[in-house]
């Protein structure tokens, strides 16, 4: 009996090993190797064309004194603290509009959410233009509304609106999160909702009492995704100011400083360092929203 | 007082809907106008004549076809590979018991957390002393080891389906990858279908790759190149946006194409557990 156990155990683990190698393979070579890789080179002198030497702390301290360092954590911290709760705000009040019985329903879904699916490089050469300050259409609209010329914007060329212009770009893009709570609006129990009509709740009690405690895992999982995006914003800033972060620095996000060291100084020993402070500030921040919030999100009497 | 408000709900939702889709309409338009009409103050959202003839002066302007093509090649085979991948570990973390399957697939999970740019430079000098610099093999094979947010969602829904018709299939002497590619597969359609159009997007859309990887002018994708052309000084608008059109085409055209099973994906992401 021992012994066809454990030919049953051998045959159960050559095939979990036959069926899981890509992932094991693929894990080890482009992830576990590659982060190892990157912690050590975080600690060298790494030009590329040479070898890389070990100069301990030194990338770490020399980052800590870096202006543009502080700049580029500052523009992301920025971006990250507005973007993703205006982008979750409009998701759902999207997704609330959509959750009633309306007629056209997948209609309008649909255009709420192809914006979400623009490839990035394409929507960051839209969005250029729309916010051109001369011929951009959302200038000439607020010119067109007799806007005082001083208080019109000038976009992506001003150092103080270019981050305000890069989370209404984003807002642009929350499709994606809009049809996760759509799908949670859907499963929340209507009774739950004429037993409260019946004791007479206001709308604004339901949403509170009712709406938002069965959204909360929802709300939840988008909020740690989205933060985790914001945290790596890079693409839109990238193509809409040629790479440079301009205008003085404004959109010179982490990510883009990481990159231009890595790519375009060739410094990499400090770029890893700096992504190992990225890494770790995700985490740490992911952990902080876990621990926080876990007794807010209600799974549906699971709990 | 009902009409009243069914109708200010339609008014609500008309005009969010038209602030998304205007900025694409307005593209449409710029790519269709004259430069000298676009230079004009106003707002027009439909062109007052169709100048087809943008598109072919656009596309000539950078070498359209070769981007295409590199961008088809890599799409293709990215997309392929890393489906059957995907599909192939989800159907061992969903059926087959081994030990310590379940911490792999927990580890595997919480590499979706880990930035981009953690491992991105180690990978670059992999790829750079395997020759790989300035090909399109980066941007393809690393697809093919399987990809967490795929596997995760075949896990789903092999989990869904009954195991008696695979137990019949075992008696009957079928092999475990018979099972999986005669039996699961076929009927795994549906979420087969939203990994292949979640999977097509991502790699179309794709920024950052290419950007690492390629460097000469005939090896980049359409995402690189437009963005380079766009970096040019002195293309106008509306050879822009017309460029910009054509690249969105594509991802529009699967997106509605298979519209049902993407959404049912983007959906099955949000779902606890």
């Amino acid at each position: 009996m021992k012994t066809t156990k454990s030919t049953t155990d051998r045959q159960n683990l050559r095939n979990g090993l036959l069926f899981c190698s890509p992932i094991i393979m693929g894990l080890s070579v482009f992830t576990l190797y590659p982060v190892l890789a990157s912690l050590y080179y975080s600690f060298c002198n790494y030009p590329m064309l040479k070898p890389p030497v070990w100069v301990g702390i030194s990338n770490y301290r020399t980052l800590f004194h870096d202006p543009v360092f502080y700049t580029s954590l500052y523009n992301t911290a920025y971006y990250a603290i507005f973007a993703t709760p205006i982008g979750l705000g409009v998701a759902f009040l999207l997704a609330l509009l959509l959750n009633q019985k309306v007629k056209g329903m997948a209609l309008f879904r649909t255009m709420f959410f192809v914006p979400s699916i623009v490839p990035m490089v394409a929507g960051s050469v839209l969005w250029l233009w729309l916010l051109n300050p001369q011929y951009g259409l959302i200038n000439s609209l607020l010119i067109s509304m007799h806007v005082p010329a001083n208080l019109i914007p000038g976009w992506m060329a001003d150092p103080l609106w270019s981050k305000p212009a890069l989370i209404l770009m984003s807002t642009w893009g929350v499709g994606g999160t809009m049809l996760i709570y759509l799908a949670g609006l859907q499963d929340v129990p209507v009774d739950l909702y004429e037993a409260a009509d019946i004791d007479g709740a206001t709308s604004l009690q339901k949403m509170w009492n009712i709406t938002i405690p069965f959204m909360s895992p929802h709300i939840f999982f988008t909020l740690v995704m989205g933060f985790i995006g914001a945290a790596q914003y890079f693409t839109q800033a990238f193509v809409m100011t040629g790479g440079t972060g301009g205008p003085v620095d404004s959109t010179r996000f982490f990510s883009l400083y990481l990159f231009q060291n890595a790519f375009q100084y060739w410094k990499m020993g400090y770029a890893c360092s700096m992504a190992w402070i990225l890494f770790i500030v995700i985490l740490l921040f992911t952990l902080l929203l876990f621990k926080t919030s876990a007794r807010y999100i209600y799974y549906g009497g699971e709990k | 007082m009902k009409t009243f408000v069914t109708g200010l709900k339609y008014l609500l939702i008309l005009a969010g809907a038209a602030l998304f889709v205007i900025p694409l309409l307005w593209m449409l338009t710029v790519s269709l106008s004259t430069p000298e009409q676009v230079a004009q103050p106003g707002i027009r959202l439909w062109p007052s004549q169709f100048k087809w003839d943008n598109y072919r002066i656009a596309l000539t302007l950078m070498p359209f076809g070769k981007y295409a093509m590199n961008t088809l090649i890599v799409t293709f085979l990215a997309v392929l590979g890393g489906a059957l991948s995907s599909s192939l570990v989800a159907f061992g973390f969903a059926r087959l018991r081994a030990p310590g399957k379940d911490a792999l697939f927990v580890l595997m999970l919480s590499t979706m957390m880990l930035p981009a740019m953690v491992t991105s430079i180690p990978l670059f000098i992999i790829f750079k002393n395997l020759g790989w610099y300035d090909t399109l093999l980066p941007l393809i094979i690393p697809s093919w080891f399987g990809n967490a947010f795929y596997i995760f969602l075949m896990r789903q829904f092999f989990l869904t389906m009954p195991v008696e018709m695979e137990e019949a299939a075992e008696i009957d002497g079928c092999g475990k990858f018979r099972i999986f590619w005669q039996i699961m597969l076929p009927l795994s359609k549906p979420a087969l279908i939203s990994v292949v159009v979640f999977s097509f997007v991502a790699h179309w859309n794709d920024f950052l790759t290419p950007l690492i990887y390629l460097n000469s002018v005939d090896k980049r994708t359409l995402a690189l190149g437009l963005a380079t052309f766009a970096d040019v000084w002195g293309v106008d608008i509306v050879s822009l946006m017309a460029a910009s059109t054509v690249v969105l085409l594509p991802v529009l055209v699967i997106f509605f194409l298979a519209q049902k099973y993407f959404v049912q994906g983007i959906v099955m992401t949000g779902i606890k557990g």
